[in-house]
């Protein structure tokens, strides 16, 4: 008995062929030339690397670093997510939107905007300097606590994300049978609510962890002398001492892809399916001290997490050189944007900045949709390996993917694959490609999971051929993600730093290397108009996403309100 | 117009194992209305996936009106289909989703909306058309999904479970509804329902299944009054099985020594060796009560029993009755009174009953 080759499963492997040789050539094969060139003499590079104090150093201090962050981002994160979603207070869902912030704004920017508040000679520091008529500034914004400040500042939003999600999805009547069983307010939050929350909680938590593993800017920026492995990694690189350089991006990665592997575990371990309409009632807290307080408190957090943002829009309006050592910048001139739109030096980086990202996210938009389509849609051979291709590089911290590509498209060489790409203007549309095709095809695959799989099979079954099933029924399907992971990955690659300072040329140089310069030469006003200009970007592609979407979304408009298709 | 189908000795495996289908053949005269019912597991979707072409069976032939169409994709077959969730596109207006089949076929705008609109109004959803979907009930969601099924003119239509998204008031009327419909517009299909009742209320004829064979294929009436197996007889309505030795065109069937003697259906099985199970619907019995505290009679012919649990079930009272010699039985009788623990006497009352083998068959 033979069975007939399945039609199907052959026509989708054909198709996954082309994606698949794309993704091994630009997320796998770089990898391996990493690890491979860390063996280059052997275990030489590694018992270097082992016998060094001071990479032995770097290795602790990002650990250490990481764990603290993570502790940090709870700590600002959790509250949040609970004041946020259980207690009603004017105000509520403005703060929820700026709650976000940090997160969709540029990290460089975050760490500009840090640096003119609460740097050393930043608007805080000089105030109090002044008003208690100090020598010299009070604090130095420096080493791992600083790192650790911004970290925490920045990546509790992961944790607010995903706590207020699985607070708003929670069935509010698991609460109320909690409640009819007897258990009180303290008993139901250990007893009920928090298990249902550690899924949430542990994977907000591992990503924070993941992301201060891989930063770069805070340690680049407040380190001082402290080392971690992301700038070690960038030193090895930059004295020459390349093979020390593969070792190191070989461990930051590995140490990368296993909190990924733990995250996806527990994941797995604990994935409730959180049943019931969640979210329709919400669970009021009654106590009147904290509904009178909420809008302060709210206020107050606001204007905490949108100040350093406005202390770089302040700043952008200040004559450069004029800002010493006064509290506030003393002369204030619109030249610093004028000079941008004039002078075609300067200019250079932004047309830079936007080709370079539309290009990648076109390229991440075609990729990760076919990829998205086979990986929810259809079973053939290689699909594991897709799977893995496409989350690798969520898991690998950029530095890493860019010395990688340094490793790899150094020279031309058609027998292994290599294609001189460092030092010319395609390399940076490159990495940033491989930075996006998690985020892409994961919001992706997210819309076309909520698709129902026979819808496919309606459309078939009702005489459309295989691309008019595509533009009809899989696109529309598919656009939500479409949208909203072309939005995340235009807003990275606009902003990038971390791959773009391994890898840039004159000729390609990105707007955040540029701001970096200007902060060198201590031109804080044009670096600060660079950095509006950035957020003005970030808020256009913002605006289009959402005017695509909303144009597309016109059809459901009175659906909203009813219940979906299926249950 | 209306196409002639035809599996011939089909089997499926998914991924090696124990064939979800096997050796299965099956055949629909045009127009008839032919339902498969079973368990979960029974391998009826699987049979309808690979009718409509989304599977590919690993052995055995699709056949339309004799033509081979085993290895056509099923934009090909030109079949129409209701999925059982309806598979509506969201994105697409009522109308939009009815005229898609015609879309694909390149039919220019006016005409395609002019037949979405007429196939509407057939199935009662005139003035719908601009409606989004996830804005209709789940009875108006069914009916959108048929239409685009119907529009296309199918050869066959094959429905997955087509009304085990409604409510159970809305189900009865649709079951008439989908009847009426779909003889008037001389439509074959194959439909897929774990629910006898849908089955026997819709189809022409039923074909039972379980684990991926063929049971019985035949009327409605045929499976209840003629079950080939004792599968049968247990899947289809109530019945109780009592021991029973065929001789002469008479069934003996014996509980506790007692021995009633009933005429044997004509058309059914006859078991091997001529013993095997009488099939007695709970309407195939009677009860009524004891006329003396003892067992019955030598002369009656009677079973003495008592009455275990009543169910009221409105026109007719059913009994849970355990008849002396260990054997129970449910019984549908016009009698209300009788209590749990009253003594009776049961009869039975049909002309003929059927007699099927006492071992499983497979």
């Amino acid at each position: 008995m033979s069975r007939r080759p399945d039609r199907r499963g052959r026509a989708a492997f054909l198709l996954a062929l082309p994606i698949l040789l794309v993704l091994a050539w630009s997320v796998a094969y770089p990898n391996v030339a990493v690890v491979a060139g860390s063996l280059g003499e052997g275990l030489g590079y590694w018992r270097e690397f082992v016998a060094s104090p001071a990479d032995r150093e770097a290795l602790r201090t990002s650990l250490i670093i990481s764990v603290l962050s993570v502790a940090g981002a709870v700590m600002v994160g959790l509250p949040l997510a609970f004041l946020l979603t259980r207690v009603e207070f004017t105000g509520r869902r403005m703060l929820g939107v700026v709650a976000t912030l940090p997160a969709a704004l540029p990290p460089l920017v975050g760490v500009v905007a840090f640096l003119f508040l609460f740097g050393e000679s930043g608007v805080l520091a000089r105030g109090v300097q002044t008003l208690f008529r100090m020598d010299h500034a009070p604090w130095t914004l420096s080493g791992l606590w600083a790192i650790v400040f911004v970290h925490a500042y920045t990546m509790y939003v992961y944790v607010y994300l995903f706590v207020a999600a699985g607070l708003e999805r929670m069935d509010v009547s698991l609460g109320e049978a909690a409640s009819g069983l007897g258990a009180s307010g303290r008993f139901r939050f250990r007893r009920v609510t928090l298990p249902l929350l550690t899924p949430a909680l542990a994977g907000s938590m591992l990503l924070v962890f993941m992301s201060s593993l891989g930063s770069f800017s805070a340690p680049y920026i407040f380190g001082g002398g402290l080392r971690v492995l992301s700038t070690q990694i960038f030193a090895s690189k930059l004295s020459g001492a390349i093979g020390m350089a593969y070792v190191e991006t070989t461990v930051l990665a590995l140490s990368a892809v296993s909190a990924l592997l733990l995250l996806r575990w527990i994941e797995r371990r604990r994935n409730y399916t959180l049943s019931g309409k969640g979210g329709a009632a919400r669970m009021v807290v009654r106590a009147g001290w904290l509904r009178t307080l909420a809008p302060f408190l709210a206020g107050a957090a606001v204007l905490v997490l949108i100040l350093p943002h406005l202390m770089v829009l302040l700043v952008s309006f200040a004559r450069d050189g004029s800002w010493t050592t006064q509290t506030l910048p003393p002369e204030y001139t619109l030249d610093n944007f004028r000079r941008l739109a004039q002078d075609s030096q300067l200019w250079r980086p932004i047309r830079n900045s936007v080709f370079m990202a539309t290009v990648a996210t076109a390229a991440n938009i075609v990729v990760c949709f076919v990829a998205a389509y086979l990986l929810v849609l259809r079973r053939f051979k290689g699909r594991r390996l897709l799977e893995l291709l496409v989350a690798l590089p969520w898991a690998i911290p950029a530095t890493a993917i860019a010395i990688g590509l340094a490793a790899t498209f150094n020279r031309n060489d058609l027998l292994s694959g290599r294609v001189l790409l460092v030092g010319t203007f395609w390399i940076l549309p490159l990495a940033y490609f491989i930075r996006g095709v998690p985020l892409v095809a994961t919001a992706v695959e997210g819309s076309l999971r909520q698709m129902d799989p026979s819808l496919e099979d309606a459309a078939r079954g009702l005489g459309a051929s295989w691309p008019r099933t595509m533009w009809r029924v899989i696109l529309p399907a598919a656009r939500p993600g479409l949208v909203a992971g072309a939005l995340l990955a235009g807003v990275t690659a606009v902003g990038e730093f971390v791959a773009s300072v391994v890898l840039y040329t004159h000729a390609n140089r990105p707007i955040s290397i540029e701001i970096l310069a200007q902060l060198r030469s201590l031109s804080f006003g044009t670096a600060a108009a660079y950095s509006v200009l950035l957020i003005v970007l970030v808020l256009i592609i913002t605006a289009v996403a959402r005017w695509v979407e909303g144009r597309g979304a016109r059809h459901d408009a009175d659906a909203a309100s009813v219940p979906p298709l299926t249950a | 117009m209306a196409g002639k189908l035809t599996l011939e000795r089909i089997t499926h495996r998914f991924g090696g194992g124990k064939p979800a289908v096997d050796d299965l053949t099956l055949e629909l005269h045009p127009g008839e209305l032919l339902a498969l019912v079973g368990a979960s597991g029974s391998g009826k979707t699987t049979t309808l996936r690979i009718a409509a072409g989304y599977e590919q069976a690993d052995e055995g032939r699709v056949l339309l009106d004799g033509r081979d169409i085993t290895r056509l994709a099923p934009q090909g077959r030109g079949f129409g289909m209701v999925f059982q969730h309806y598979a509506l596109f969201p994105h697409m207006t009522v109308e939009e989703n009815v005229a898609f089949g015609l879309e694909a076929r390149g039919i220019r705008k006016a005409e395609r909306l002019r037949r979405a609109l007429q196939t509407l109004e057939g199935v009662g959803l005139a003035g719908k058309g601009k409606r989004a979907v996830q804005a209709l009930s789940g009875g108006e969601q069914q009916r959108v999904a048929l239409a685009r099924a119907l529009v296309i003119e199918p050869r066959v239509l094959l429905l997955d479970e087509p009304l085990s998204n409604l409510d159970p008031t809305l189900r009865e009327s649709t079951r008439a509804d989908l009847r009426d419909m779909l003889h008037r517009l001389n439509v074959t299909a194959l439909f897929v329902t774990h629910d006898q009742e849908d089955a026997f209320a819709v189809a022409d004829r039923v074909a039972l299944l379980r684990d991926g064979r063929l049971l019985q294929v035949g009327t409605p009436e045929t499976l209840y009054d003629l079950p080939a197996s004792r599968s049968v007889a247990e899947f289809i309505g109530r019945a109780s099985l009592l021991p029973a030795t065929v001789s002469g065109g008479k069934a003996a069937i014996t509980v506790g020594g007692r021995s009633l003697r009933v005429a044997v259906r004509s058309g059914g099985t006859t078991p091997v060796g001529g013993s095997g199970l009488a099939v007695l619907r709970p309407e195939m019995l009677s009860l009524a009560p004891a006329r003396s505290p003892g067992p019955a009679a030598e002369s009656d012919d009677i079973w003495s029993g008592e009455v275990r649990e009543r169910r009221f079930a409105g026109g007719v009272t059913v009994y849970d009755v355990m008849l002396d010699g260990g054997q129970g039985v449910e019984i549908a009788s016009d009698v209300r009174h009788a209590r749990p623990g009253d003594r009776v006497e049961v009869r039975v009352v049909a002309d003929a009953v059927a007699v099927v083998e006492a071992a499983e068959e497979g």
